[in-house]
């Protein structure tokens, strides 16, 4: 498995990988409060890319409900939590059943009846917003008011019920973007990242050289699904406050979703460097405007779009194989 | 020799179109069988019928034993029967070596096998130095001898091909024709081909059909086939045979 982790990788890519995981490493003992909150955002914005690439980028299937599973992990962890007084890591052995379970069922209705493209899409809103008015009037997890997870100061980080200083959530959503990222590298140069992304490239065909894409296309759903719950969890337990005209809302699907899009659909950095550059910059510009005691409402979803323009027009196929080809290091297969 | 593909009285219909119309054919194990015949005859459609694309409106396909429709695309290779498209559809932004090897992957679980067996086949069909080109990028012909190479990368019994000589220049096509000889002598894989080019029919086949109109009006050796006065009057007509 090690083996097949590196195998192929040129030694520069190799060098700029343990360079980058090395700074992340280091940066709570460099960076100050805010920006070590900057560097948890861009993580998880990391993290959740990775996670719906797997659907989109791989498998070519497009999902624009993805607030789902989040909302169902978050949801599912806190409820646990406040309710019973259950570690997250134990609420995890119900969020993942339950995101999957949510994920199995669009996957399910569109594969078997044979929903695709722009129908399939919808198909994942509409799903989040079933969730959305539902968890509006599920009083158990505070409906509409919102559900609070109590907050108190904490001196020492407490690992086991995910209550402590932001350092603690850092290194957790830095092991998770890793993991994840490890785990997307071994599927994608394995026999079930080779069916995907046929799968992605032409259905018909796929299916003429015997691959079932059903069930392939389930697969992707519910691994998609179940990695996008622990962002929920994360995200349950980091702000500690869950709304669900928030968590569901269609807006929180479409953040998911630009980090790989910037970054480049498909690929395994591309989530990644876009989260960097997304988050990054839009920050960025915000301290700036700051600076100059300017304060526009809506300024960062104006940013976004601009951004997102400027990469559909210039960059169709995203930001990262364009720095991979200028740092010499291909990544195989776009 | 007992027949490995047999089609019993097909039909087909799109709304009110015939497509094909009571069709019977059987392929014997290790034969090289033709379907030939004019534009909108029903060549593909029997082709998709027995890949499992369509259900045929009535009659069976048995392969090897076994009832084929009702069985989907992916179920009839997994079966043993490779297919190619007329119209070609690789996977454009794969390279031509992934191409093959998601193919070769239905049987070698093995990235390691599957990436071996890939590279035999592309040997084989001349591919070989191109294989790290995307496949949006090379021209047709190759793009006809990639989607040969992805389908018989499954490792068929039975090999579907559509037209895979059209577009090719004379010398191509007699490399193509080497190609399939060899494969089905050294490796016993059946054949089963419409095709347009005649010289191609004339050097491969044992036995040809014709199809006209949807359904078969002529059966035999290649050589008593373009012989028929059917045939030359409704699809050879002012064509030079050979
Ligand atoms: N999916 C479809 N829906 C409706 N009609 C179709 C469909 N596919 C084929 N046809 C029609 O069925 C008839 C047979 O078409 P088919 O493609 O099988 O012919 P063919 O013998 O392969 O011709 P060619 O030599 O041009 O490839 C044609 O009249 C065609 O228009
Ligand atoms: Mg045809």
């Amino acid at each position: 498995m090690i083996g097949q982790m590196f195998e192929g990788v040129p030694a520069r890519a190799l060098a700029c990988g343990a360079l980058l995981l090395a700074a992340l490493l280091a940066a709570p003992y460099v960076v100050n409060d805010y920006l070590l909150t900057v560097l948890i955002i861009i993580l998880y914005y990391a993290y959740t890319g990775q996670a719906w690439n797997i659907m989109m980028g791989f498998a070519g299937q497009l999902s624009l409900g993805h607030a789902l599973y989040v909302g169902l992990g978050a949801y599912t962890a806190a409820a646990f939590y406040v309710h019973f007084g259950i570690s997250p890591w134990i609420g995890i052995l119900a969020a993942i059943p339950i995101a999957i379970a949510g994920g199995a069922i669009i996957g399910f209705l569109a594969f078997r009846f044979r929903v695709g493209g722009v129908y399939f899409a919808i198909l994942t809103i509409a799903f989040a917003e079933f969730a959305r008015v539902g968890f509006d009037h599920f009083n158990w997890v505070g409906g509409s008011s919102g559900f609070f997870l109590p907050v108190a100061n904490y001196a020492v980080s407490d690992l086991w019920n995910l209550r402590g200083k932001p350092m603690m959530f850092y290194y957790l959503i830095l092991a998770m973007t890793v993991l994840a990222f490890v785990i997307c590298r071994l599927l994608l140069t394995s026999r079930i990242g080779y069916f995907w992304l046929a799968i992605r490239e032409d259905e018909e065909a796929a299916r003429a050289i015997g691959i079932d894409t059903f069930r392939y296309k389930m697969y992707a759903v519910i691994l998609s699904a179940g990695m996008t719950s622990l962002a929920g969890i994360f995200f349950a337990f980091f702000y500690n406050n869950l709304f669900p005209e928030q968590v569901f809302h269609i807006s929180r699907s479409i953040e998911l979703i630009l980090a790989p899009i910037i970054g480049g659909v498909g690929t395994l950095f591309g989530p990644i460097l876009g989260a960097f550059l997304l988050t990054g910059l839009s920050e960025t510009m915000h301290a700036i405007l700051y600076g100059f005691g300017i304060d526009i409402p809506g300024v960062k979803q104006v940013f976004y779009g601009l951004c997102l323009l400027f990469v559909v027009i210039v960059l169709p196929h995203g930001v990262w194989p364009w720095v991979a080809r200028v740092l010499g290091i291909k990544e195989r297969r776009s | 020799m007992s027949a490995l593909l047999s089609v019993q009285n097909v039909t087909k219909r799109f709304r009110g179109l015939l497509a094909v119309d009571n069709v019977s054919l059987d392929v014997a194990e290790g034969e090289i069988f033709a379907v030939i015949g004019p534009n909108g005859a029903g060549k593909t459609t029997l082709f998709n019928v027995i890949a499992g694309v369509y259900r045929p409106d009535q009659g069976q396909v048995a392969f090897a034993g076994h009832r084929l429709d009702g069985k989907t695309p992916d179920q009839v290779c997994r079966a043993g029967v490779g297919r190619t498209f007329q119209i070609v559809r690789p996977f454009p932004a794969l390279s031509v070596e992934d191409n093959v090897v998601v193919g070769a992957l239905l049987r070698h679980r093995g990235l390691r096998d599957a990436r071996e067996w890939a590279h035999k086949i592309l040997r084989r069909l001349d591919l070989f130095d191109k294989r790290h080109q995307p496949a949006s990028e090379l021209t047709l012909p190759d793009r006809k001898r990639l989607e040969v190479a992805r389908a018989i990368a499954t490792e068929p019994k039975l090999l579907l091909l559509d037209e895979v000589m059209a577009g090719l220049r004379p010398t191509e096509t007699d490399r193509m024709v080497a190609a399939l000889r060899r494969l089905n002598q050294e490796h016993g894989v059946t054949i089963l081909l419409i095709e347009h080019v005649m010289r191609a029919v004339m050097a491969l086949a044992s036995r040809v059909m014709v199809l006209h109109h949807g359904a078969a009006i002529a059966q035999g050796r290649p050589d008593e086939v373009v012989r028929d006065p059917a045939v030359v009057q409704s699809y050879l007509g002012a064509e030079a045979v050979g």
